[in-house]
């Protein structure tokens, strides 16, 4: 029963053991759950830069949002869905941000429109600047372009969509919010003499230990793995993941995560090639 | 009298209101999204019906429209030199790009190491890339170019190759760029004295070899020139293949298109699949 | 009479040359002139700064501070200096005075007793430069946050992502092995603590420090008095996010009752160093980085850096100013952009005045006509990038044609000619008499506007207002018409001006504003058929890096919101640097938010979003 994997149920060929013909009701109540869930997804009145111009020529007449069920922009984040952020996020607006997040009920949605967004865009080696939303909340779509046109966000949206439309209410971990207690929010960064996020507090006292002991600290050179692959000319895309994997950022949790998904790309990509 | 003004006003909203179903009854009998009929919504002198249903109309993009660059090699079927780089690594494109966004490796002969004019690596981190289109203006070998497709929405950006474009990711071939950009591409051409890359237009300038002349107009069909057969059959072939492609230049191009779509369709279905198995593999491992 | 004939030239009317020798007579200790390679004006001994710009104002009558800003020359003098730039209502160049500091333990005396408009400027330079200003009553920090280490437009401050002191990086090319910046810093996130930096002291003051001196509290006096209503002050946070407040800006008011004792702008929010980036930019590296400014009018964004680098470029060899189809061309799509912007700030003003997105809409709907021409001409709809250093980008295409290229397209094509004389004499004026039907007599819109954020002629100089801010308050002041450039001379438009300085006089402004652009477009058209197929640039378009001689320029356009200006430097390289090494942008949304809170004073608190919406700011520029 356990091993069973419920989503094979969305498959017309599987055959149903005679156990689980009551629980068939649950994957057509995942798609009307989903259809309703997807059709009316009410994004935060939020913006923040250039692609906030976009985001209202999108709900604007000419491309109308509305046509998706998302023309209710709401002010409040307790009634919103989505978060568009819409434009460069920068030290002093990630702690509103995170906030608002934080407000807005499950399931909630995270779209990083446009470069800055999604990656700190062409104003990224600023001093004020987020190198991406996703440094600090989960984003689940990103918008490529500096600014996305309407189409390309209604196109992010539509991802969005299909996004809403995997999510299964036989898994757990799609929809988490149906879960035991509250989730855990976010925590919102401080702003002390540069930003300080508070997931990172055991790497910044580790630093400021350093500093103490008057060991170098905060250098910014290539890391030493990197130099190497220089040099020695790995093929790029290994340089990549090398360089990622050899940088020196070392919150053990983040960096294990991130580790870990970056081998499931990986894996993914070789998976793809092999099969192309 | 005082609630004129707000009368006025409404009267204003009220036009819009029924304008649109004036709109409407021109379309009676009519599919709603028939070519004249958008040009007409879509124009300068439109009332009433406005709206692009987007994923089932698109508004196409001009042609200068600039989204993320692309590089421009040549296309798989050229006689010479199939797929190859128009890129010559000169290391304009990363000078001019205002974020800084381009990196370019730079071959080098592994026995002389000399540089050759060709690039070993290229990546564009779309994350940076601010669509400006600098890189494009200023490159002499008209190697790169500001892409079209814009529709580009991601789930994930910091696997390989996702949003820092790799060379792969970035070649597109020539008829590609004459495809999304027929009016430019031909300028260029004339600028350039021939459609091909500068530098084979040169090498050929002075061995004396025939150039593809772009014709008077943007919209003159592409003629190849007349290659020598070579005797050899497999050459033979090909050159006759060739020269089916000029007979029916005019056919081949939505053909093309169709391919180009299809093999857009690929890449979007390759990457749902992985999406699925990644979901699917999350699922296994924590249950 | 009598005044007259013992001085018979006013000092007031006298040109700049002569004013700046009756103010070197006057001060002969403190005014010098700047002899520097390619500067002009004086140095003004920052002892005597006070007195000499108290005469600049009363007795030469430069009466209109445009703009104030610091420039750090580190490694070329050691010192650092405010530059400031007077200019006379009535039009005419302007008085460039500056005063220098060391740069340790900089302080130069504040001037907001004699521009009260110099004091966001003032508090600018204390953020990013760390000059502080006695006399100013409330120096602290304007766009980082009170307790942000250093001051971080210093030459000598370095980011987190700091890679080499000027652009292009010798990383990218020929071994450009890609890296995210994350990658190469030890933190992983662009962050830069100080060596001695502590997590027991650390605290997150800020907000504190914002609310501190807000005046919470029951208002004593009002208790001892029996008559009036027992009142509590009470301090009221707007933004940064927050529908009406035009992007992430924030007030902090004052409110007795329902009424604004004191409004405190709080910005930053959008702060994205475009600044400290300029700096590091090459001279063209900055063009699309202007879009990004006003992002609702980058056209004329573009052209106001394209004036400010042609006016440093024309001192030095080989430069031939732009061809007169580029100057048409220029006039074309700022005065469109100018449209654009009216309409969406209309559009906008009445989403703050409750009337929730239907006029937003038309106006939007009649917006991308022209966007679908600036996409077409220019590429993009937004961040057009259109204007280079000696003409545009390219010309205007002979059709605005889309061709089919994904899936589903829909192809259109129109002739380009006749697309524009269609949108200039038919379509555009059409929406601009809607509007005008539209909203106008609406006795709502009367009812709430007219009175309301009333700005005296006197507090718009004073405070530097610019555009329709302040030309709504009566003040003909137009720099197309004060300081012309381009071909606007041989245009015939009027400069628009209302008198009554309130929030509905500022909405008809616009309209008449548009309908003045709509009359220059309709003399451009016929222009741009004139010269047709001649260049549109002037130079060698190859050129992707180029020098521009040493000196400084300050080129000033009359943007929608107001007076754009560019204070650029170019210092350095003798044979002509290739990144300039100040960059400063006066943005006109930034410094018409200086005399908010005065505005407000005494209003409602639901006209504050409108008195905001009626400024017309825009976040990129206001805090850059």
């Amino acid at each position: 029963m356990s091993s069973l994997d419920l989503r094979q149920l969305h498959d017309t060929e599987f055959p149903i053991p005679d156990e689980m013909q009551g629980n068939l009701a649950i994957t057509s109540l995942s798609k009307v759950y989903n259809w309703s869930r997807r059709s009316s997804v009410w994004p935060m009145l939020f913006g923040l830069a250039c692609c906030a111009i976009e985001m209202i020529a999108t709900a604007a007449s000419r491309y109308d949002t509305a046509r998706f069920g998302m023309e209710v922009m709401r002010a409040s984040p307790r009634q919103s869905d989505l978060m568009i952020v819409s434009g460069t996020v920068t030290k002093k607006m990630v702690v509103p941000i995170v906030r608002l997040y934080n407000q807005m009920p499950e399931p909630k949605y995270v779209i990083a429109m446009g470069a800055c967004a999604s990656g700190g865009g062409p104003f990224k080696e600023g001093y004020n600047v987020v190198s991406g939303m996703d440094q600090y909340v989960p984003v689940d779509v990103y918008i490529p372009g500096c600014p996305p046109t309407p189409q390309a966000l209604i196109n992010g949206l539509i991802a969005l969509q299909k996004k809403i439309d995997g999510q299964s209410l036989a898994n757990m971990d799609d929809v988490p919010w149906y879960g035991v207690g509250p989730s855990d929010p976010v925590p919102i960064p401080i702003l002390g003499p540069d930003i300080i996020d508070p997931r990172q507090m055991g790497m910044i006292r580790e630093q400021a230990m350093l500093a103490a002991a008057g060991q170098p600290y905060g250098v910014r050179e290539l890391p030493a793995v990197a130099m190497q692959i220089a040099t020695k000319k790995i093929s790029a895309g290994a340089a990549v993941a090398a360089v990622s994997a050899a940088s020196v950022v070392v919150d053990a949790e983040a960096e294990a995560a991130r580790l870990e998904r970056r081998q499931e790309a990986v894996a993914r990509k070789r998976a793809l090639l092999a099969k192309s | 009298m005082y609630g004129v003004g707000i009368l006025k006003g409404l009267g204003v909203t009220i036009r819009h209101f029924f304008n649109t179903y004036v709109e409407d009854l021109r379309y009676v009998g009519k599919k709603l999204n028939n070519t004249q009929e958008f040009e007409r919504r879509q124009g300068v002198d439109s009332t009433g019906l406005y709206t692009v249903q987007y994923p089932e109309e698109k508004i196409a993009v001009p042609e200068r429209f600039r989204f993320v660059p692309f590089l421009v090699v040549e296309d798989d079927d050229h006689p010479e030199r199939p797929g190859h780089d128009w890129c010559t690594s000169c290391g304009i494109c990363p000078k001019v790009c205002p974020p800084q966004c381009i990196w370019i490796v730079r071959s080098e002969d592994p026995v002389t190491k000399r540089p050759i004019p060709e690039p070993e690596a290229f990546f564009i981190d779309i994350d940076i890339c601010m669509n400006c289109g600098l890189c494009a203006e200023y490159c002499p070998f008209d190697a790169i170019k500001m892409d079209h497709d814009y529709e580009l929405a991601d789930y994930d950006r910091t696997g390989i190759g996702v949003h820092i474009h790799d060379k792969e990711k970035l070649s597109k071939p020539f008829s590609y760029w004459r495809k999304i950009a027929p009016t430019t591409a031909w300028e260029e051409a004339v600028d350039r004295g021939g459609w091909e890359h500068i530098d084979v237009i040169k090498q050929k300038q002075k061995s004396g070899a025939p150039i593809a002349k772009p014709g008077p107009t943007w919209d003159s069909p592409y003629v190849p020139p007349i290659v020598p057969v070579k005797e050899e059959a497999p050459a033979a072939e090909t050159a006759q293949a060739g020269g089916e492609a000029v007979g029916t230049a005019a056919e081949a191009a939505p053909v093309e298109m169709s391919a180009e779509d299809a093999a857009k369709e690929e890449r979007r279905k390759k990457r749902e699949a992985a999406l699925a198995r990644k979901h699917a593999k999350e699922q296994g491992g924590e249950g | 009479m009598t005044d007259q004939m013992i001085a018979p030239v006013r000092p007031e009317t006298v040109d700049v040359d002569a004013a700046i020798g009756i103010l070197k007579e006057r001060f002969p200790d403190a005014v010098k002139d700047d002899t520097r390679e390619g500067y002009v004006g004086v140095v003004v001994e920052r002892s005597q700064l006070v007195e000499v710009a108290t005469a600049i104002r009363d007795e030469l009558g430069f009466d209109y501070l445009s703009s104030a800003t610091a420039v750090d020359y580190l490694g070329i003098e050691d010192s650092m200096e405010m530059v400031y730039h007077a200019y006379r209502i009535s039009g005419g160049k302007p008085l460039v005075f500056k005063a220098q500091t060391p740069r340790e333990n900089s302080s130069i005396p504040s001037l907001i007793d004699i521009w009260p408009g110099v004091d966001f400027q003032e508090r600018e330079a204390y953020d990013l430069y760390g000059i502080s200003f006695p006399g100013h009553p409330n120096q602290k920090r304007i766009l980082m946050w009170e307790g942000f280490n250093g001051h971080p437009m210093r030459k000598d401050w370095k980011e987190a992502y700091y890679e080499a002191e000027l652009k292009p990086f010798e990383s990218r090319w020929p071994k450009g092995y890609v890296r995210r910046s994350e990658e190469l810093n030890i933190f992983g996130k662009n962050v830069a603590y100080p060596a001695d930096f502590d997590l027991s002291r650390l605290s997150d003051d800020t907000e504190a420090s914002l609310y501190a001196g807000m005046g919470l509290g029951v208002d004593v006096e009002a208790l001892n008095s029996d008559e009036e209503l027992k009142t509590d002050r009470l301090v009221v946070n707007l933004g940064p996010h927050h529908p009406s407040t035009h992007g992430v800006f924030r007030m902090v008011v004052t409110l007795n009752g329902e009424t604004i004792e004191t409004l405190e702008p709080v910005m930053g929010y959008l702060h994205r160093n475009h600044e400290k980036i300029g700096e590091r930019n090459a001279w063209n590296h900055n063009m699309p980085f202007t879009d990004r400014l006003d992002y609702i009018s980058s056209m004329s964004n573009n052209l106001g850096y394209a004036l400010a680098v042609e006016q440093l470029m024309s001192r030095g060899m080989r430069y031939t100013p732009p061809t007169y189809r580029a100057e048409v061309i220029r006039v074309l799509m700022v005065e469109l952009t100018r449209i654009v912007n009216h309409l969406w700030a209309i559009g906008f003003l009445l989403n703050d005045l409750g009337a929730f997105f239907t006029p937003a809409l038309y106006a939007i709907a009649e917006r991308e006509k022209i966007l679908d021409f600036f996409e077409a001409t220019a590429g993009s709809r937004l961040m057009c990038n259109y204007m280079r250093f000696g003409g545009v980008f390219k010309d205007i295409p002979e059709r605005i044609r889309s061709t089919a290229n994904l899936l589903n397209d829909k192809v259109r094509d129109f002739e380009t000619t006749q697309y524009l004389t269609q949108l200039i004499t038919e379509t555009l004026p059409r929406a601009v008499d809607e509007l005008d039907t539209f909203l106008t007599d609406s006795e709502i819109i009367k009812t709430r506007t007219i009175g309301v954020g009333y700005l005296p002629t006197e507090t718009a100089i004073a405070y530097s207002a610019a555009g329709p801010l302040l030309r709504g308050s009566g003040v003909a002041y137009d720099v197309r018409r004060a300081e012309p450039y381009s071909i606007y001379p041989e245009l015939d438009f009027d400069v628009a001006v209302r008198y009554n300085g309130d929030i509905y006089d500022r909405y008809l402004l616009r309209i008449d504003e548009m309908r003045e652009s709509l009359r220059i477009l309709k003399q451009i058209l016929p222009r741009l058929e004139r010269t047709k197929g001649e260049s549109f640039f002037s130079g060698n378009k190859a050129v992707y890096m180029p020098r521009v001689a040493i000196g400084e320029a300050y080129g000033r356009v009359e943007n929608p919101k107001g007076e754009l200006g560019y204070y650029v430097v170019s210092q350095g390289d003798p044979k002509g640097p290739q990144n300039p090494w100040r960059y400063h942008v006066r943005a006109p949304s930034f410094i018409n938010l200086t005399v908010l809170g005065q505005m407000c004073k005494g209003q409602k608190v639901a006209d504050v979003v409108a008195i905001l919406g009626s400024i017309d700011i825009v976040l990129g520029e206001t805090d850059r």
